[in-house]
């Protein structure tokens, strides 16, 4: 069982759906960044994404981009961002951090090597948006081997043929990307999501957590009421690079919390 | 014959779409089906002869293939050595071996009916010939472009917009070369019904690096027989040699000669201002280590920490941080050699070829050609060494004259 095993639990005995907010670490400096995930579990935040920047985010819209080169030019390293979670651990022992990113920086660093860092620092999964099934033998399977849940994206183009070999070694939770897109791009309907999710839950136990595109209170609830929960990333990036103070971050990540437990 | 155990260098990538740790699969959930899907109607059309039979009419009568082999005889007597032979591939319609692929690519997307096709340009050689190619088909195509090469190769810009493309200026990243590829993952992973990705080199997901290498291999194929034809029958070159942004070009020369043992093979990347810790090139095998970007693992030039760093050189056509995944393998298990040519070496070399045999080279191939001017003279004039022009010049008078301080007052 890990943190993230555990959470779902929780949400399942209280009856309540999951809400997961994404930030970038180092974004727009380290001391901005670890105020505000310090505050995220107090704001409603269930599960913690992580961004770990990188220079060629090819899923990512420019949201996102932007808030990883504010991080890179801030200095961000893989190392810094390991001791972000460190310093947040310090703190807080029950909230799950999964680490999403791309696979150079840590394929660069050495699996083996970076799994026992991760590990070591409190992260409790990752979300690596280059690595499909077909490559499982570079860090899927080493990371479920170091006692890291791997989280494996499912998508509209994941057709009924796919699905299994997507969901073989997932573990954690499922992530269903409601759109073909990138992220921050137009949002999914509920109507429109509720029989993916329900196609997927067909043929997995996981949880199954929607994301990309939503960013108001309101499709927070929709959104969740139709899965095991929602994940909100480039609407709250979007405030942070804004400039907005970490409190003013949490408000309205309060509010997408509250969107999605009232579900 | 290859002599690790293989008894071929020709029979990769394996089922991974690797080349030795090289290659693969690198790609988000989103474009994992359409990949695969790509694999499977490219492994079909590849043995189709119609498939090869409308390709061999278009490169014959639209391409004009073909093209010559080329004997540089005052070269080959300037140098005092080997025999210099180049292969013409700079007389392709749109003016370099991008076209080859090109072509290959847009008659599969046909047969796949896709309506909307996508590249990504540097220089915008790559570009031209796809905004051409959907021209002749009636097909929609953007153009992925980096900010910064917009600007500096805005004759190419104008030009595939005569020929009806849209060409968005990427602004992401730095906007270069890498970010347009980018950009242009990023619209295939947006737009995957009706879009097919066009990529200009032997770079990206599998099958893309298998693919455009065969469709490039038309000039390695060629030169073969070009060759026997003026040299006596069984004779093959001696030494083959390439310049390397992602490596299409070359793949396509040295790929039918890789099992010739007797056939030295080199590629040349961009030095730019010289191969050392100021990063200020674009020479991925020489300065940089493996890692992973665009859907493959390949010699990248990263920081320690893995993060991408932009290529450095005078041809926008080189500038690239990484280089195809067989070339990789093809260094590290040694059939090939990798150098690289500084910017000052190729533009001398571009300026010798002007005005010893009449032809303005592409900055590109001008760095095959530079490499060709240092080893030549050292060796015997029996010595048969075939460089591959891939692409003319005229793009670049404009970059030439600014280094040489000629002011071209248009
Ligand atoms: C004339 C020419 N040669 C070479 C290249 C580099 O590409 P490759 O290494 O794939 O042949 C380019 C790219 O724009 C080009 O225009």
């Amino acid at each position: 069982m890990t943190r993230i095993d555990d959470t779902f639990a929780r949400l399942k005995r209280d009856g309540k759906k999951a809400f997961v907010s994404y930030i970038m670490a180092g974004d727009p400096n380290i001391a901005t960044a670890l105020a505000v995930m310090k505050g995220l579990p107090a704001a409603g935040v269930d599960i913690i994404e992580l961004g770990l920047p990188f220079t060629d985010p090819m899923a990512d819209g420019p949201t996102i981009q932007l808030a990883g080169q504010r991080a890179l030019e801030g200095g961000m390293t893989v190392d810094a961002t390991l001791q972000m979670v460190r310093d947040f651990r310090a703190g807080d022992k029950t909230t799950p951090i999964v680490l999403m990113g791309y696979y150079n920086p840590i394929y660069s660093r050495g699996v083996d090597l970076f799994l026992s860092q991760a590990k070591d620092a409190g992260i409790d999964g990752l979300i690596v948006v280059d690595l499909p099934p077909e490559e499982d033998s570079e860090l899927c399977i080493p990371a479920q081997a170091a006692g890291l849940n791997f989280i494996r994206l499912a998508t509209p183009t994941t057709d009924a043929k796919r699905l299994p070999k997507v969901l073989e070694n997932t573990s954690g939770f499922v992530y269903y990307v409601s759109v073909t897109g990138i992220t921050g791009a137009a949002a999914a309907q509920a109507t429109d999501v509720g029989p993916e999710v329900a196609r997927i839950k067909r043929s997995t136990d996981l949880p199954v957590i929607v994301g990309f595109g939503i960013n108001t209170p309101e499709a927070s609830r929709a959104i969740a009421s139709v899965a095991d929960g929602c994940v909100v990333g480039s609407a709250i990036v979007k405030e942070i690079g804004l400039g907005k103070s970490a409190e003013q971050v949490l408000a309205f990540v309060a509010s997408l919390a509250a969107g999605a437990h009232s579900a | 014959m290859a002599e690790d155990g293989l008894n071929s260098f020709m029979t990769g990538p394996d089922e991974q779409g690797r080349f030795g740790m090289f290659g693969g699969r690198f790609v988000s959930e989103t474009l994992m089906p359409l990949i695969l899907d790509l694999e499977a109607r490219y492994e079909f059309a590849k043995t189709d002869p119609t498939f090869w039979a409308e390709m061999d009419d278009l490169w014959k009568h639209y391409v004009g293939r073909p093209s010559p082999l080329y004997h540089a005889s005052r070269m080959t007597e300037h140098f005092g050595g080997a025999k210099v032979y180049m292969k013409r591939d700079e007389l392709n319609h749109t003016g370099a071996h991008k076209i080859n692929n090109v072509l290959g690519q847009i008659i599969l997307a046909r047969r796949m009916g896709k309506t909307r096709i996508i590249a990504e340009t540097g220089a915008g050689q790559h570009g031209v010939a796809t905004a051409t190619v959907c021209a002749k088909f009636g097909l929609q195509c953007i153009v992925y472009m980096g900010a910064h090469d917009v600007e500096r190769q805005a004759p190419n810009v104008f030009r595939m917009k005569l020929l009806g493309a849209e060409v968005i200026p990427v602004t992401s990243g730095r906007g270069t070369l890498k970010d347009a590829m980018n950009d242009a993952l990023r619209d295939w992973v947006t737009n995957v019904r009706d879009t097919f990705y066009c990529i200009g080199t032997v770079a990206g997901p599998h099958p893309y690096p298998a693919m455009v290498r065969d469709f490039q291999s038309i000039i390695g194929k060629e030169v073969r027989w070009q060759l026997e034809e003026q040299e006596g029958k069984g004779r093959l070159p001696d030494t083959i040699i390439a310049a390397i942004g992602g490596g299409s070009n070359a793949m396509g020369l040295f790929y039918p000669f890789l099992d010739d043992p007797s056939v030295n093979i080199i590629g040349v990347e961009a030095g730019g201002k010289g191969v050392d810790d100021r990063m200020q090139h674009c020479a991925s095998l020489t300065g940089g280590r493996p890692g992973v970007l665009h859907g493959n693992r390949t010699y990248l030039l990263q920081d320690p920490d893995g993060q991408i760093l932009e290529g450095f050189s005078i041809s926008a056509g080189l500038d690239y941080p990484g280089i195809g995944p067989e070339h990789s393998w093809l260094h590290d298990v040694g059939r090939a050699q990798y150098v690289s040519i500084t910017d000052a070496e190729a533009l001398e070399a571009f300026q010798l070829c002007c005005k010893l045999e009449g032809i303005i080279p592409a900055l590109e191939p001008s760095h095959a050609l530079a490499h060709v001017m240092k080893i030549a003279p050292t060796l015997p004039k029996e010595h048969i060494i075939v460089m591959n022009m891939c692409g003319r010049g005229d793009k670049d008078i404009f970059t030439v004259a600014k280094h040489l301080g000629f002011d071209m007052k248009i």
